[in-house]
């Protein structure tokens, strides 16, 4: 992998970076509490003491906008991190054992993918209460089967080649070839995913923030902040433009790095490209 | 509200939609000008019935479209909260108050051309009461006794006790005249005796209405009306702007400003029966303590909570009462915001340090902003509170059937329903047998100086018992094309009532 | 034939534990329909009553089976809240959903396929690097504020097109058809975007390989070349992505029917699930179901007969 010859790569990753910073320094400080709700000073513009101004509720926006981008960034990551944790094993898993049990796993995505996933997303928040939680459950769920083909595919590409084939002979079991040759060759594969599908995670927490299935209050998340803001446009745009930039800007620059890392490793292995 | 003055970038914006559109409004003056006098309006509301039969369904969405609009009562409330005759124009009250004779229309025809009668009053009725009832309301129509029908325009009802809201009760939403023929089929297709008829139900977005022609009383000045269901504010201020609605009778303040400010339009600011409360479990710990609910009704700041949810619209309340009613008494000093004494209290109580509570909260506007304000208030005494967002199907089970909760905040939009307090099985789970005597002797009296007395009796013990958190009156903020006259700008009843609204220029 | 035959089974196996896991998931929801039809001042007696009317109160197993042996014969059960047929209440509704779905898919492609042709013929120019650009942008804007920045210019601002609502076909088509325009630009922008990517990615690929480089040595110009055998060569991914794309517009059309208030299934299953209309959600969540596994097995099916290899594979 030789960076500098991708630029977008590098302008991909140096905006998530700081957009992580940012959202990871909301742990340990942010401007204001984003809880403290102090009606007297909302909607004043940007000042030296807030620095993009204050909300509706008179809270301090650049300290929303940190502790929003963290909760969209985990939302995503969290379902990033359920989609591949179980994607890529099973994917593996069809490739090497191949038969009935690939046609499980293919007729499971399929059977994943067949369920509407905002609906699926309305049901939970039905059953257990609308939160980030949910989101994640949600977002997670539908990054299964994308995981699963992509490892899938990236693996029956090196399944057959020689080394798998002397692997083999030497007496391997199954799981210790997915271990030691198939998952090391489709790993690259698999982050350029995790890219896009956290780039996706983080519209689809919107998407469900917008309805009133994402994160709630008093914790807040970019989405959220786009929806509170939605109906105040027409008299306070401003509320409305931050967090919508912010995710714009956060689901190019990831969506950069997921290109230019497609372009650093082989091109020849695509990710499944898919819609929001 | 004042106090507030967009940046330059937020004018920046209105003005581009100002200019654009008002090049626009050229274009529709020219094709304005052929449609000579305007009769027709279009009216957006936020929710969509699920029915449209007002006697089997509590949801408001049914009776803002149908009430006096489709089907009439016996009486009706006019838009001061005082009862009108209504399909009866007359009524004799007997002595004992126990005997109520109503003197029916004549010449009224049901929208299907069926003819109505006394015959329709005791079956309209006897359906409200029967055993398999479907009614919302039923409890309220519990004391009637029987209904005879004395002649063809003459409908004699007994009670059995003396009630003093009972023309108000026959006057409400839930006991309008339906007839036999039809009234299976009112939920899809409502047949009643109104000034305007159903035409069509296109769900999921609209309920027109048309004139009818030949109803018995003096003929509305529209000629059609369509329901539209927006929920969404910003789509619905957007609507707005285009014009493609011509008013709303109910916005969120959060965008009055916008249309305050334009003079194509009107805001009618009025009053609503919503009392919206912090309802409070009293008989859970640490709420059954009475001096707990004393300390979080110091520590509550209802001028910030007014400002920050209603934008100042709305108005203080003390009790569970509401304000424009001439029963009402001020009682928003009983605990005065002041964050010392609820520390004091709280440490009295045993809780120096605070407490951690949850605060479930249903999917309306005014509970979701009012719980996050309130969060931050009560964190000032060292209250905690958790918001837990549900749904109304929620809400209803959890809160109001089970009594599973600490908090919520909800309205109560029933006109005159203090007497709600008198039930210690209610969701409050108050249990205060003097307050129940209190509301007993109340119910039976007809005289009106000894009825003030003992309600403002009651809005006390309520407020010195801080039995919940009293918080403000909902207002009614409707928004209309400044052209349009004649729509009620107070709200004592559910309803978007059609009768006056007319086009003036 | 075996093949097709294995895909209709694996459908009908697909549909019915999807109908099980819907039947059963939405039994556990808490809130009673009947209380939430009444309301808070209804006696427990009407609520019981009302309940019983519904024919809530017979053991999940049997109102399961009930349920699909009803739905073979076309009959969806009556909504709980708003006394009609499902069947009807959900196909008034499909022919806003439905329409909308489609003209996005047709908008989609007619917008994303040249564009990403465009690029790949210009690929490492200006104009390639702008179209990506906006493709990039194309897929960041969350849907629901692109349809609002969308209305307030066309709607509010310049009055081209309705804020929302929807005239019935029957009535105006032409209103119809305008009130859908805006919603369906709305819901077609991402999905445009990603079809320019993949298309002008898989166009780039194919571009190296080898019947171009005979085709070049034919004489062909390179973007004749690229015309005459790329494009065709580049519709398997690109397929591919269209039928996934329906699944993908499921979801967008439930937020973007909530932006522009159009009486369509999204909308439906929303104040259906939030009133406790069971039966209602039941029947639209296994149409939805139904409605992506088929475009699945159409997929399935067309690109099978594009390249027969396939269909000696699993996929």
């Amino acid at each position: 992998m030789r960076l500098p010859r991708h630029p977008s790569l590098i302008i991909g990753l140096a905006a998530t970076a700081v957009f992580v910073a940012l959202a990871l320094l909301s742990l340990v400080w942010t401007p204001y509490p984003i809880a403290q709700i102090d009606i007297a000073r909302r909607f004043q513009g940007p000042s030296g003491a807030h620095w993009l101004g204050t909300d509706f509720f008179g809270r301090d926006m650049a300290s929303l906008v940190m502790s929003g981008t963290l909760t969209s960034f985990t939302v995503a990551a969290a379902a990033v991190v359920i989609g591949a944790g179980l994607g890529v094993p099973l994917g593996l898993a069809a490739a090497i054992w191949r038969g009935p049990v690939e046609w499980l796993i293919l007729r499971g995505s399929d059977f994943v993918f067949a369920f509407p996933a905002l609906v699926v997303a309305i049901l939970i928040t039905a059953l257990i209460g609308p939160g980030a939680i949910n989101a994640v459950v949600a977002i997670g769920v539908f990054n299964i089967p994308v995981f699963a083909r992509v490892a899938r595919g990236g693996a029956l590409t090196v399944v057959s080649l020689d080394f798998v084939a002397a692997a083999r002979l030497a007496g391997l079991s199954n799981a210790a070839i997915a271990r030691r040759h198939l998952l090391p060759n489709i790993m690259g594969l698999v982050i350029v995913q995790a890219t896009i599908q956290l780039a996706l995670g983080i519209l689809a927490e919107a998407g469900l923030s917008y309805i009133g299935l994402g994160t709630q209050p008093p914790a807040t998340s970019l989405g959220l902040m786009l929806r509170d803001a939605q109906s105040l446009f027409v008299l306070h745009p401003f509320l409305s433009l931050v967090p919508g930039l912010v995710i714009i800007v956060i689901v190019i620059a990831l969506n950069l790095a997921g290109d230019g890392l497609r372009d650093a490793l082989d091109p020849r292995l695509k990710p499944v490209e898919s819609a929001a | 509200m004042p106090g507030e003055i967009g940046t330059v970038g937020e004018l920046f914006m209105l003005k581009v939609l100002t200019v654009l559109s008002l090049a626009l409004v050229m274009n529709a003056a020219l094709a304005g000008a052929a449609l000579a006098q305007q009769t027709q309006v279009r009216i957006a509301v936020a929710l969509e019935p699920p029915t449209l039969d007002p006697t089997a369904n509590a949801a408001e969405a049914v009776d803002i479209v149908v009430y006096q609009n489709v089907f009439e009562g016996l009486t009706r409330i006019d838009e001061n909260g005082t009862v009108q005759p209504g399909l009866a124009t007359e009524w004799t009250i007997s002595e004992d108050g126990l005997t109520y004779t109503f003197t029916l229309a004549e010449g009224v025809t049901f929208h299907d051309g069926s003819a109505f009668d006394a015959e329709d009053v005791t079956f309209a009725f006897e359906r409200i009461v029967a055993e398999d009832s479907l009614n919302a309301q039923k409890a309220l129509y519990e004391p009637i006794e029987s209904v005879t029908a004395v002649d063809p325009h003459t409908v004699e009802i007994t009670l059995k006790r003396p009630t003093g809201t009972f023309l108000f009760d026959i006057g409400r939403p839930d006991a309008v005249i339906v007839a036999p023929e039809s009234a299976e089929n009112n939920a899809r297709v409502p047949i009643g005796t109104g000034p305007f008829a159903f035409v069509q139900w296109d769900r999921g977005s609209r309920v027109i209405l048309e004139r009818n022609d030949v109803y018995w009383g003096e003929r509305p000045a529209l000629t059609r009306a369509t329901y539209l269901f927006i929920g969404d504010t910003a789509t619905l201020t957007n609507a707005l702007l285009a014009g493609d609605v011509d008013g709303t009778n109910n916005m969120a303040a959060e965008v009055l400003d916008v249309f305050a400010a334009d003079p194509r339009f009107k805001v009618l600011v009025g009053t609503t029966e919503g009392e919206v409360i912090l309802a409070t479990n009293n008989a859970r710990e640490p709420f059954d303590n009475p001096k707990v609910r004393q300390a979080m009704a110091h520590a509550i700041d209802r001028h910030a909570l007014i400002e920050g949810v209603t934008y100042g619209y709305s108005q203080p309340i003390g009790s569970h009462f509401a304000p424009h009613n001439p029963y009402y008494v001020d009682l928003t000093g009983t605990y005065p915001h002041d964050l010392d004494a609820a520390k004091a209290l709280l440490a009295e109580a045993g809780l120096p340090d605070g407490f951690s509570a949850t605060l479930k909260l249903p999917p309306v506007a005014y509970a979701r902003m009012s719980g996050q304000i309130l969060a931050s208030q009560f964190a000032e005494v060292g209250i905690e509170l958790e918001l837990i967002n549900v749904e109304w199907a929620q809400w209803l089970e959890d809160v109001f059937t089970n009594h599973d909760y600490d908090l919520s905040i909800v309205a109560h939009v029933e006109p005159f329903d203090i007497g709600i307090y008198a039930d210690p099985d209610y969701y409050f789970g108050y249990d205060n047998p003097e307050f129940a005597a209190l509301i007993e002797t109340l119910n039976a009296t007809t005289d009106d100086a000894e009825r003030k007395d003992l309600a403002i009796e009651a809005q006390r013990i309520l407020a010195e018992d801080a039995v919940n958190g009293y918080l403000f009156e909902l207002a009614q903020t409707g928004v209309w094309d400044a052209r349009l006259e004649g729509m009620w700008q107070n709200s004592p009843i559910e309803g978007v009532v059609l009768r006056d609204i007319r086009w003036v220029e | 034939m075996t093949f097709v035959l294995r895909r209709l089974l694996g459908f009908a196996a697909t549909l019915f534990v999807a109908a099980a896991v819907i039947f059963f998931l939405l039994d556990l929801l808490p809130g009673d329909p009947a209380r939430f039809i009444l309301g808070i001042n209804a006696s427990a007696e009407a609520v019981a009553n009302l309940r019983i009317q519904l024919g809530l109160e017979a053991p999940a197993w049997q109102r399961f089976f009930a349920w699909i042996g009803s739905m073979l014969i076309g009959d969806f059960g009556v909504s709980y809240t708003q006394g009609a047929p499902v069947a009807a209440l959900i196909g008034e509704r499909l022919w806003v959903s439905l329409p909308l779905a489609l003209f996005a898919m047709v908008l989609s492609a007619a917008v994303g396929l040249p564009i990403g042709i465009a690029a790949a013929r210009r690929r490492g120019s200006p104009i390639d690097t702008g179209l990506m650009v906006l493709a990039q942008l194309g897929v960041a804007i969350p849907n629901f504020w692109f349809g609002m920045l969308l209305t307030l210019v066309f709607a509010v601002g310049l009055r081209w097109l309705p804020t929302g609502g929807f005239t019935p076909w029957h009535e105006d088509p032409a209103a119809a058809l305008r009130a859908l325009m805006l919603p369906g630009i709305a819901l077609a922008l991402p999905q445009a975007a990603i079809l320019a990517r993949v298309m002008r990615t898989a166009l780039v690929e194919v571009t190296g390989q080898d019947f171009i480089r005979t085709a070049r040595a034919k004489g062909m110009t390179m973007s004749e070349a690229v015309w005459r055998h790329g494009v065709r060569n580049a519709f398997l991914p690109v397929l591919t992505i269209l039928g996934l794309q329906f699944a993908y517009l499921v979801a967008g059309v439930i937020i973007v029917e909530n932006v522009f208030y159009l009486p369509g299934l999204g909308r439906l299953i929303f104040t259906a699930i939030s009133e406790r209309d069971l039966i209602l959600v039941r029947g639209i969540t296994i149409v939805l179901v139904i409605g992506v596994t088929l475009t699945m097995l159409l997929t399935d099916l067309c690109y099978a007969l594009v390249d027969p290899r396939l269909r000696e594979g699993g996929s």
